[in-house]
């Protein structure tokens, strides 16, 4: 199997600070993979370098077959391949739910308003919103408008889907509805790279789960290592995520 | 250039300057009897300076100085001179937004404000005038000064149907007689800038200072 | 008191009247729809231009913003006209008119496009959409939904402030009065009358902007709320 994301030796700084200090891992296709770690480790930052939001400055970055370090890489490209949601979901506010996952692929894939109006029914019904169609994003629940989001990235038909801490912003309740999603995605082989909080949802769904502290990657493996962490660090790290 | 002309173009400025700040004594007077009329509780007062202000907020400046230049005469006053009646107009003009503006002001401390003064037990006056009016009146000083703004622009409609010689009215004079419109109004131009400019500023400066300080 | 009212005289110029209406409402919506305009690209220069051009808007905005109306329209028809260019004076009017309403809708539209989330512009990148599909869909037009509410009231005064330009000559419903008077000499019913036509004007075209937005914005003519 060969592997759709690999990092080797990421660094990135902001100013002098230096946030990514060499990571490195690699992803399959059809795999889950879940980055954890303390908030600062860079977890986040490793992940909007993958979608080229930050753009890394020194390493290697192949996703989907996208060399990120090249200056003439082709974005709108990377981007088809790439669907990313966030944690403050980020949909339009002036578009219905319809026409907020219609959007790209008519301005970007230049379908016909049928054709998106068709895959949009069919990925809104995948996330359980079929009956909220003409809403607008104000009228929903964050859980139900997370789910738009997530909608509105699978109707480009990604190959690889990135998350970044999508439940963090959302009450106990409503997380679970989002998180049902994800595990379907992830039941159907969407390759998918989350990072997260939910210890329990990355033991359940995660493939490889990675460790990061420091800008580094400390420790990585299956999901196993959750239940057996082989650094202390970890081990700490879950104890305490494990208390809240 | 000729430096009669400048000479005419300053007074033109003390022109406009003299109305400026008898438009904002006046208007202010006025504008702040307005804001109080509008929040009172009687419904026939604050519904009839509503339609005051509707009516004055309606229509263009130029038509309320004829209705003032021409009114007094009509009704058996005595007509009023060219700066009276501007004075007049941009009085009433003025009260209209002034008034809307500190409404908006008075109401936004009211609310809270105003339910925990009922609670002490204080009168309407007087809760008006501890509570309410300090509060009020450091939210309504930058929106205020960006009016005087307003005041000091307007004030060049007074050369139109009055007649009032302020700064435009001697720059159109000036080019009548030179043909220089670029010059001559644009150094009326500048002139006014100079005047509202500064203002602006300070309004924007106390807006961002207020601001910083609610936060 | 002895004067007695005689509105019928002024009221028999109603073709004079009717003509100036529309030419005030003429004036007022090429001034808007080229004020719009230049007030959206010039919000944007100033939101995401290069630094020497937001100089230069600027410059236009404050230097508009801190001058009378009136000023301004002499400076630019007398001005042309000074230059040997015989325009009609109904283009010099409509320029005067847009240069000003320009720089107040540039402000405005500056703040709606300022209060659009980062996050939503990242939103848009990532989905692919390119930088010119992110201002017309992403930045714009919600821009313009959440400040429609004060353009039209900009645009109202606008409308008020037209009359303004029979001062050079512009036979709009301002400017029809002067012949009234003169052929009348009943100056204050002229004035009533005026300021009772204009009055219907600004409810008018109050509504017209309204109906408007409903027709522009979809979202407000369901939700019935400000963005």
């Amino acid at each position: 199997m060969s592997p759709i994301v690999e990092l080797k030796d990421v660094r990135k700084s902001f100013g002098n600070l230096e946030i990514l200090k060499g990571v490195s891992f690699e992803v399959n296709r059809g795999e889950v993979a879940a980055i954890i770690g303390q908030s600062g480790s860079g977890k986040s930052t490793a992940l909007r370098c993958m979608d080229r939001l930050e753009t890394i400055q020194g390493g290697s970055m192949v996703i989907c077959g996208h060399r990120l370090e090249d200056a003439k890489i082709d974005l709108k490209a990377l981007r088809r391949d790439v669907g990313i949601v966030f944690q403050s979901y980020n949909l339009f506010p002036h578009l219905t739910v319809a026409e907020n996952v219609m959007l790209a692929p008519r301005l970007v894939k230049a379908v016909s308003r049928a054709e998106a109006r068709t895959v949009a029914e069919a990925v809104i019904a995948k996330v359980g919103l079929h009956e909220k169609l003409e809403a607008y994003p104000e009228q929903l629940s964050g859980g139900q408008q997370q789910r738009v989001a997530i909608a509105r990235s699978l109707a480009m038909e990604p190959k690889l889907m990135l998350f970044d801490e999508v439940t963090s912003a959302l009450d106990p309740q409503l997380t679970g509805e989002v998180l049902k999603v994800m595990e379907q995605l992830a039941t159907e082989g969407m390759t998918m790279i989350l990072v997260t909080h939910e210890m329990g949802f990355a033991r359940k769904v995660a493939d490889r789960v990675i460790y990061m502290r420091d800008g580094k990657v400390h420790e990585a493996g299956s999901s196993d290592i959750l239940r057996t962490p082989s650094t202390p660090e970890l081990a700490e790290f879950i104890s305490e995520a494990s208390e809240h | 250039m000729n430096s009669a002309f400048i000479i005419s173009l300053l007074q033109g400025l003390l022109g406009t300057v003299i109305l400026s700040i008898l438009t904002f004594i006046f208007g202010g007077i006025l504008g702040f009897l307005i804001a109080l009329a509008r929040i009172s509780p009687v419904a026939v007062i604050s519904r009839g300076t509503g339609v005051y202000i509707e009516i004055l907020q309606g229509m263009p400046l130029l038509v309320l100085m004829g209705l003032c230049f021409y009114g007094p005469g009509i009704f058996g006053y005595d007509s009023l001179s060219p700066l009276q009646a501007a004075t007049f107009a941009l009085t009433l003009y003025s009260s209209a937004y002034l008034g809307e503006i500190w409404r908006g002001c008075l109401q936004s401390v009211a609310k809270p404000q105003w339910e925990a003064a009922e609670c002490l037990g204080i009168g309407r006056w007087h809760r008006m005038r501890h509570v309410i009016l300090p509060q009020a009146l450091r939210i309504a000083t930058p929106p205020t000064v960006g009016f005087m703004v307003q005041i000091i622009k307007n004030t060049s409609i007074a050369s139109l149907v009055v007649g009032y010689a302020e700064l435009s009215y001697n720059a159109k004079i000036i080019n009548n007689s030179t043909f220089q419109p670029f010059l001559y109004f644009g150094i009326a131009a500048l002139m006014y800038f100079a005047v509202c400019y500064p203002l602006s500023v300070q309004s924007r400066v106390l807006e961002r200072k207020l601001n910083v300080a609610n936060r | 008191m002895t004067y007695e009212f005689d509105f019928g005289a002024v009221l028999g110029y109603w073709p004079l009247l009717l003509q100036g209406t529309l030419t005030t409402l003429r004036l007022t919506l090429f001034s808007t729809v080229f004020g719009i305009l230049i007030g959206a690209f010039c919000a944007l220069v100033k939101t995401g231009g290069p630094q020497w051009a937001r100089t230069i808007v600027g410059l236009y905005v404050e230097f508009i913003r801190n001058t009378p109306l009136l000023i301004q329209s002499y400076f630019l028809i007398f001005g042309i006209a000074s230059m040997g260019l015989r325009l009609p004076i109904l283009v010099g009017a409509t320029i005067a008119l847009t240069v000003n309403i320009g720089a107040y809708t540039t402000e405005i539209v500056r703040a709606g496009i300022e209060s659009i989330h980062r996050g939503q512009l990242e939103a848009a990148e990532c989905l692919g959409l390119s930088k010119v599909q992110t201002y017309l869909h992403i930045i714009i037009r919600p821009a313009l939904e959440r400040v429609y509410p004060a353009l039209a009231s900009q645009y109202v005064l606008l409308m008020l402030a037209s009359s303004i330009l029979s001062s050079v000559g512009v036979e709009e419903l301002f400017g029809m009065s002067n012949r009234i008077q003169s052929d009348t000499f009943r100056n204050f019913e002229v004035f009533v009358v005026l300021g009772i036509l204009y009055l219907i004007l600004a409810v008018v075209v109050r509504a017209g902007f309204s109906l408007l937005g409903l027709a522009l914005f979809p979202r407000r003519r369901k939700l019935g709320t400000s963005l």
